[in-house]
This record gives C-alpha cells, sequence and structure tokens, in this order.
C-alpha cells in the first residue's frame, strides 16, 4: 500500500507540471489580463507599465519556473480578479462545488442501481421500457434548457423553490461553509442537483443495464439458477457485483469531471462554486487564476482515481492481486 | 425472512426515494411546512425586528472588483461609488449638475474652480469632512492609473480654509465641473499610515490585496457591511448619513451579482430578488408584463460603431464608397429586429443631451443611394474586405455584425467576418487586423470631444490621440476643432464647436453610426426606480425609496 501510494503521489506531480506547462502555454491564448483590469480608456504606456508590474513581459519559460518556484512553497499565484491568492480562491469555492456533486451523485446512485437492475431483470416489463425512453430524453436534453425549464416551472410558475444562489450557509470547521444545515441551504440544492445529475443519471441507468444484462448470460449465473438460488440472491449478490466494476471505473472519471467542470449547472443557477470561477476566469483573462485552477483539477483527478483504484481493489480481488506485483 | 426478488426491488426503490427526499427533494417538505406556518412566520418576523427594516435584494450582471473607487474606472465602480461615497457635484436626471458634498461652486479666474463644501458631513469611520480630504482624494486620483488621464489637465486641488477648496488646471478647462462628479472624497486619515502587511493603506493595487481593496470609508448613504466577492455584497444605510432629506428609505441593500441573463430575470419574475439590472431585450417583454413587476428603460449613451480602415484598404479611402458603406447599413432596421426597439439608431457619435448632439445628423439607409455611389466610384461589382467584431461585449454584438454582412453584400461588398470573445478582442482591435472593426463608446466625460480623442482623432501614439482610430481617419481641421473645443469654458460656443466636428465626420462618413445601447432597469413596483435612474447608468440607491 505504501508503494502505491508514493506512486501514486509521484504521479500526481508529474500530472500537475504537466498540466501547468499546458496552462502557460495556452495563457496567452486566452487573453490579455492587464485588459480587464483596466478601463477601455487607459493609454497604451499605463497597460505596459502594469504588464511590467505583473511579470508578464517575461519569456514564458521564465514566468513559468517562478511559477513552480512559488507552487513548492504552495503559493499557486495571485487571482488578477479576485485580488486574492488563487489557490485560496479555488478552495473558498470547492465546498459548493462538491456538496452540489455530493447531492447528484446521491441521486445518481440512488436512482439508477433499483432501475438499471430493474430494466435488466425485467426488460420487458412496462416500467422498463418507461424509464428506457424517458432516459433517452434525459440524456438528449442539454444541462443548460433542463436547467432553465426547472427554474421557470419550479421557481417562476410555482414559486416552490428559489431560482438561484446557495441561500443560507453555515460555516463548519472554521473553513467549509455548507448549505446542508440549513432549510434555506437544501432548498437552494434541489434544482441545480437535479440539473447536474439529469445527464448521468440515465447514462448510469443504460450502463448499468447493459453490463447487468450481460452477466445474466454467463454461465455461473445458470449455474446458480440451476442450483436453485433464491433469484434475489442471485441478482443481488452474485450478479450485481460483477456489475459494478465498469460502474465504478465510468464513475470514477464522471465524478471527477463533475467536480472539475460543473460549469454549466453552476452558471445557470449563479451557484459559486468552482466550475463558475473557471468560466470567470476564461471570461476574463485571469490567466494566473486559470492556471492554478487546472494544476489543482489535475490533482482531484489523480485523487479521485487512486480512491476509485482502491475501491476496485475491494470490489475485484484480482485486481489488487496484480497491484501488488 | 423469506423475499421475494421484486419485493427486495421495490423496498430499494422506497429507500432510494426515501433518501432522494432527504437530498433532492427537501423543499416539497419545506414547502408544505413552510404553508402551514407561514402566517405565524410572517408574524413572528414582524415582531423580531423590532424596528422593522426594509431590505432590498438586487441583483446586477457583476459587483464591484473592488472597495477602492480609484482601483478601476468602470460603470461598476461607479455605480459602487455612489452608493458608499458621494461626489462634490453630480449629473441630474435632465443632463444638469447638482451640489453634493459642495453646495456651491464659483470659476474665479480661467483656471481655478472654487467649491464651497458641506460642513455637516462624516464619514463611515466618524471622521469629520474638510476639504482636506478633497485634496488628498485629487492627488490620488492623479496617480491612479486608471483615472490620471481624466485628471492630467488639473494641476491640483488647493485648501483655501476647512470647508473650501480650488481645482486648478493649468489650462482654462471647459470639463473641469463635469470632472468634479468623479471626485468621491475618501477618508483621508482613515486611509493613511500602513496596513499589517506593511503596505501603504493608500496604495492603489489592481491585482493583490490591499488596504483599500477590502476597507472603505466614504460619505455616502450606505457603508459594506458584508462583502463576498462575486457572492454576496450587504449595504446597510450610513446612520449619520447628512442627506436627510433624501428619499431613499432602504435599510438594507443585498446586492447578489447573477452573470446568467435568463438566470437573473427568472429570479426577478420568481420574486427571489427586488430589483434587477440590466434586462436583456429578448426578455423586455416578459417583464413588462409581469404582475408586480416595472420595467425601466432610456436610452443610453454608448455609442456603437463599425470603422472602415482607410489605411488598410484604399477603397475606402474614396468618400464615395464610404458613403455607400454608411448608407447601405439599415441601423434603424437593426435597432427593430435585432435591438428588440431597445436601442436608438445613430447618424453621429454624441447621444441627445451632450453638448455635440447635432440633430441634423440623422441616419441615413439608402440603399439605392449607396449602390450608385459605389457605381460611380467604380466599385459596382464590389470588393471583399475583413470584418472582426466581439462576440460577449456589447448587447447582441455578434448578430449585428452578421446582419451588416448581410446587408454589405447587397452592395457587392463581401465581408469576411470573425467574431471572438472581448478577452481576446482588443488586442485584435489594436493591431488594426481587419478592414472593418466593431467598437462601442461610452464617454467618460459625459462630453462629446471625448469620442472624437479616442475615435477620430489622428492617431498619433505620443499624444495618445485617436487610440481606438481603427478608421485611421485623419482630418487635421477636426482635430484643431476639437483641441480648441478643449479650452473652451463657454459651453455655447462649445457646443457650437462640437457640433460642427460632428457634422464634419458626418459629411466625410469617417465611420458607421449604428446606434445607441438602452438601458434598462426592472424591479418591485413598489419600488422609485424612475426617479433615482439615469443615462449614465449610476442608479442612486441612496434614493431609492419603497412606498
Amino acid at each position: 500500500m505504501f508503494a502505491f501510494i508514493v506512486r501514486r503521489i509521484a504521479q500526481a506531480v508529474l500530472v500537475m507540471l504537466v498540466i501547468s506547462v499546458i496552462g502557460f502555454a495556452i495563457k496567452s491564448a486566452v487573453g490579455d489580463p492587464v485588459r480587464d483590469l483596466v478601463g477601455i480608456a487607459v493609454s497604451v504606456e499605463e497597460r505596459m507599465a502594469l504588464r511590467e508590474e505583473l511579470g508578464l513581459n517575461d519569456p514564458l519559460p521564465v514566468q513559468w519556473v517562478r511559477f513552480v518556484t512559488n507552487a513548492v512553497q504552495g503559493d499557486l499565484g495571485h487571482s488578477y480578479f479576485f485580488k486574492k491568492p488563487a489557490l485560496e480562491v479555488i478552495l473558498k469555492k470547492a465546498p459548493a462545488t462538491i456538496e452540489l456533486v455530493l447531492c447528484s451523485s446521491l441521486i445518481i446512485v440512488l436512482f439508477s442501481i433499483p432501475i438499471g437492475i430493474f430494466a435488466a431483470v425485467k426488460p420487458n416489463n412496462f416500467f422498463s421500457r418507461l424509464f428506457m425512453s424517458l432516459s433517452i430524453v434525459g440524456v438528449s436534453i442539454p444541462v443548460f434548457l433542463t436547467a432553465i425549464i426547472l427554474i421557470y416551472i419550479f421557481a417562476v410558475e410555482l414559486h416552490w423553490l428559489p431560482s438561484y444562489g446557495r441561500g443560507d450557509t453555515v460555516r463548519i470547521w472554521g473553513f467549509w461553509d455548507t448549505g446542508l444545515l440549513t432549510w434555506d441551504g437544501l432548498k437552494h440544492l434541489v434544482l441545480p442537483s437535479i440539473s447536474l445529475s439529469s445527464i448521468m443519471l440515465p447514462l448510469f441507468i443504460r450502463l448499468i443495464r447493459a453490463e447487468m444484462k450481460e452477466v445474466l448470460e454467463t454461465d455461473y449465473i445458470k449455474f446458480a439458477k440451476a442450483k436453485g438460488l433464491k433469484l434475489s440472491r442471485i441478482y443481488l449478490l452474485h450478479a450485481f457485483k460483477n456489475t459494478l466494476l465498469p460502474v465504478i471505473t465510468v464513475g470514477g472519471v464522471q465524478l471527477g469531471t463533475m467536480i472539475a467542470f460543473t460549469v454549466l449547472t453552476e452558471t445557470v443557477f449563479q451557484w459559486q462554486g468552482m466550475g463558475f470561477i473557471f468560466l470567470e476566469a476564461v471570461e476574463r483573462s485571469d490567466t494566473s487564476l486559470l492556471v492554478a485552477y487546472l494544476v489543482v483539477v489535475g490533482f482531484i483527478f489523480v485523487l479521485v482515481n487512486t480512491v476509485v483504484d482502491v475501491i476496485y481493489g475491494l470490489v475485484n480481488p484480482t485486481v489488487r492481486i496484480t497491484g501488488r506485483k | 425472512m423469506k423475499m421475494k426478488w421484486w419485493k427486495l426491488l421495490v423496498l430499494m426503490l422506497a429507500f432510494a426515494m426515501l433518501f432522494a427526499l432527504g437530498c433532492a427533494d427537501e423543499g416539497e417538505e419545506a414547502e408544505e411546512a413552510e404553508e402551514a406556518t407561514e402566517t405565524t412566520e410572517e408574524a413572528a418576523e414582524v415582531e423580531e425586528a423590532a424596528p422593522e427594516q426594509t431590505v432590498l435584494r438586487l441583483a446586477m450582471d457583476a459587483d464591484p472588483v473592488s472597495l477602492d473607487p480609484h482601483v478601476q474606472l468602470s460603470g461598476g465602480m461607479l455605480q459602487y461609488s455612489h452608493m458608499v461615497f458621494d461626489s462634490l457635484v453630480r449629473w441630474t436626471q435632465d443632463g444638469q449638475i447638482e451640489p453634493r458634498l459642495a453646495t456651491s461652486w464659483e470659476q474665479i479666474d480661467d483656471t481655478t474652480l472654487r467649491f464651497h463644501l458641506r460642513d455637516d458631513v462624516t464619514f463611515h469611520s466618524g471622521n469629520h469632512f474638510t476639504a482636506e480630504d478633497v485634496a488628498w482624494t485629487v492627488a490620488r486620483l492623479k496617480t491612479s492609473q486608471d483615472y490620471k488621464f481624466l485628471f492630467d489637465p488639473f494641476v491640483e486641488a488647493k485648501v483655501v480654509d476647512e470647508y473650501t477648496v480650488d481645482l486648478i488646471s493649468a489650462e482654462p478647462y471647459g470639463l473641469a465641473l463635469s470632472m468634479a462628479t468623479y471626485i468621491f472624497p475618501m477618508d483621508a486619515a482613515f486611509y493613511t499610515g500602513t496596513d499589517e502587511n506593511g503596505q501603504p493603506k493608500d496604495a492603489i493595487v489592481k491585482e493583490g490585496p490591499s488596504f483599500a481593496n477590502a476597507h472603505e470609508s466614504g460619505t455616502g448613504p450606505y457603508m459594506v457591511t458584508e462583502r463576498e466577492q462575486g457572492v454576496r455584497n450587504v449595504f446597510t444605510r450610513f446612520e449619520g448619513y447628512w442627506d436627510t432629506e433624501s428619499p431613499g428609505n432602504i435599510d438594507v441593500i443585498e446586492f447578489t451579482p447573477i452573470k446568467e441573463d435568463a438566470t437573473r430575470v427568472a429570479a426577478m419574475l420568481a420574486g427571489d430578488v427586488d430589483m434587477i439590472m440590466p434586462v436583456p431585450p429578448q426578455d423586455l417583454g416578459r417583464v413588462e408584463q409581469a404582475e408586480g413587476v416595472q420595467l425601466v428603460t432610456m436610452s443610453g449613451t454608448r455609442i456603437i460603431t463599425l470603422h472602415m480602415n482607410q489605411e488598410r484598404r484604399e477603397e475606402f479611402q474614396d468618400l464615395r464608397v464610404r458613403q455607400a458603406v454608411v448608407h447601405a447599413i439599415n441601423n434603424p432596421g437593426i435597432v427593430e429586429t435585432i435591438m428588440k426597439g431597445f436601442a436608438t439608431a445613430a447618424g453621429q457619435q454624441s447621444p441627445e443631451g451632450y453638448l455635440g448632439y447635432n440633430p441634423d445628423l440623422v441616419p441615413r439607409y439608402d440603399l439605392e443611394m449607396a449602390m450608385s455611389l459605389m457605381e460611380e466610384a467604380g466599385y459596382a461589382d464590389g470588393f471583399t474586405v475583413t470584418m472582426i467584431c466581439p462576440n460577449n461585449r456589447y448587447v447582441n454584438d455578434e448578430k449585428i455584425c452578421e446582419t451588416a454582412v448581410s446587408m454589405l453584400a447587397k452592395i457587392n461588398i463581401t465581408v469576411e467576418l470573425t467574431t471572438m470573445p472581448k478577452a481576446q478582442y482588443w488586442d485584435e482591435f489594436d493591431a488594426r487586423v481587419a478592414d472593418m472593426q466593431m467598437i462601442g463608446w461610452h464617454s467618460d466625460t459625459e462630453d462629446s470631444a471625448n469620442f472624437f480623442e479616442y475615435l477620430l482623432m489622428c492617431p498619433n501614439t505620443d499624444t495618445g490621440a485617436g487610440q481606438y482610430n481603427s478608421n485611421e481617419y485623419c482630418n487635421p481641421e477636426l482635430d484643431a476643432l476639437i483641441a480648441a473645443s478643449a479650452t473652451e469654458i463657454d459651453p455655447a460656443k462649445r457646443a457650437e464647436m462640437l457640433q460642427q466636428a460632428e457634422a464634419m465626420a458626418y459629411e466625410d462618413a469617417a465611420f458607421v453610426p449604428l446606434h445607441w445601447q438602452n438601458l434598462s432597469w426592472a424591479g418591485n413596483d413598489n419600488l422609485t426606480i424612475g426617479d433615482i435612474v439615469n443615462v449614465m447608468n449610476f442608479p442612486y440607491f441612496g434614493d431609492l425609496a419603497v412606498q
């Protein structure tokens, strides 16, 4: 396990380094941060002076080395727009995104597993067909549209739920602003979580159904049936466990993606999370925040994948054995 | 226990539902609970908040980038300045200048404008406001990267006595009083010294933390009591506010930025906020029809134009071709179809109300005339030009350009259009990469000369004139006229000069005028929005009342 973790840390460092190089390479294409810092009428000389002050006139490799040197000491640079350390800005927004993703994942897990299994076991049942057709619809509507429709139905027309933002938040552990502990915060979570899960949920239902159907065709299931085992035991214990492997793999990747790029959902709901500031950084060409963000996201991806690998090992012992070699 | 598999499934589903309820559908329960307790809650609220507070929930597209008014010259920062600070004088709705911290003013000689100040004003910090604060603020403005060009004509603000200050310019300056609308006195004592990082408190820092970026002490109607940039800003009415005659009666303004147009409108319609700005053109109708919501619109002062680069294209050096282009663009049509009537078609740069506004210069769409002009110039078969436009800077910018392209096709000018986000646009614009380029301009001085100085004077990198003149239009006569207008203190004479300059640009078809974008605000019916807004789009929230 120790060797495994060391290897993963080395991997994370490498990933972050590579991402920072890419980040610096695309930096200039995003735009000129100075433009967003000054009014349009400000003279060219003033802008040049500011560029010089920000170190933007140095060659990119020099800027990159400076960035890495500072990053080693935990300083990922200053966000030009927020006028604060970039890492602080990102970490401050992380709870919003993590809570949103958590809620969505919960919705996805709790609905996709029973529905997926049911649809595989009873493919001709009316409900199976209904769910399958609905899932097609779900996959094909863009998140943006789903979100707007939900807002118009539940906020504008019915006045049941709030239309934007996180509502009241409570600070726990001194740094984590949570919306999970207040009534208002929970109400604000409903629509964004549903929107965010609207694409993934159908995907997972279909994935579980397909995998389950495949497993149900295998010999050991037939053997178990012949042996006279209870159907529930066969489906849930023998079949479902083997269905899980690909689901976990896909789920892990998707979880990382959701944390990093919930841009659309967060924008529509003015949900101040990481996806939101990512877009803000791009639009305002806040390049230092952008690079810091990409590096942090690289870290999150390695982290999530590591956790997935550990879980994978628990579910499928053969992986664990090869991992130890 | 024996249980059939489907029973188990049903059980699991039920569990799933339960969990989901806990996490996702909490709202429904909440809703039920709310309905039950609504009446009692309301009653409780009234009881709890003994002196009941009037709260305005406000949503704009962005919030101030800093608490330091001198960190950036932008509409958003000026809106903020009017909430937390007070200017010496300010514009009224009809373009006049009214006293604020200065009660009166007089021109003592050609270069000196004397202000008499109020003696009953305190800053949020409790410090007393005097002429020293004005002098200090003007000195700071002269060091601000964004404001220094506006305050360059001034030598200094000189303290005469405790409540009298002289604003002294190097040469006679016609805009001295207008510039005083930008002087929002800051609390000199409060901003003097060093903060806990050893940085001077008055440092103007654009890209990092500073004392002034995070603290404020102005004289304005509201104090910043809570702020998380980009998320939530709370402004609380300043109890010691000097203007006791102000109709404003709102105790707390909760200001949330909502960037997405559709969400901002939905929040207004859902009753989650009390006032929004701006209202996107596509939603004007819906907002207007909504019950309990009022829509306020006003013609704005930002002119949207297309430039024709005469240096890149010799065709554009021919007056007839430029005239043809201007005649081919149906800008009233653009206003009607693309802007949904939410703009005013323009024939010049100066909007109505500006000194330079010349009523004779009207939009001149005439396709036949355009065709015959092209023929006359020998370009009946047309030519091909390139065009760049931003796609997220002005209202419907991309669509406007696409329409212009199809309009120019009718006089056989083929346009290769490239659009890009504003983050990348301005570098391209500066590099003059295309034959035609779009630019919108708002005059920072609220005066016509500013349009010419940036957009039409002969480009000169030494003086900075014509910085955004991608027409590469150069007319020494016009330059001389604008230069003369700067030192003219008689408004009538200045107006004549500026109107003549507009006429020259019109006859020369120096650029393609499109329209002035309208401004829009929406809010609950009981708000006096109509009284506090103006063409500069600096709503005076201090005077906003709930009726």
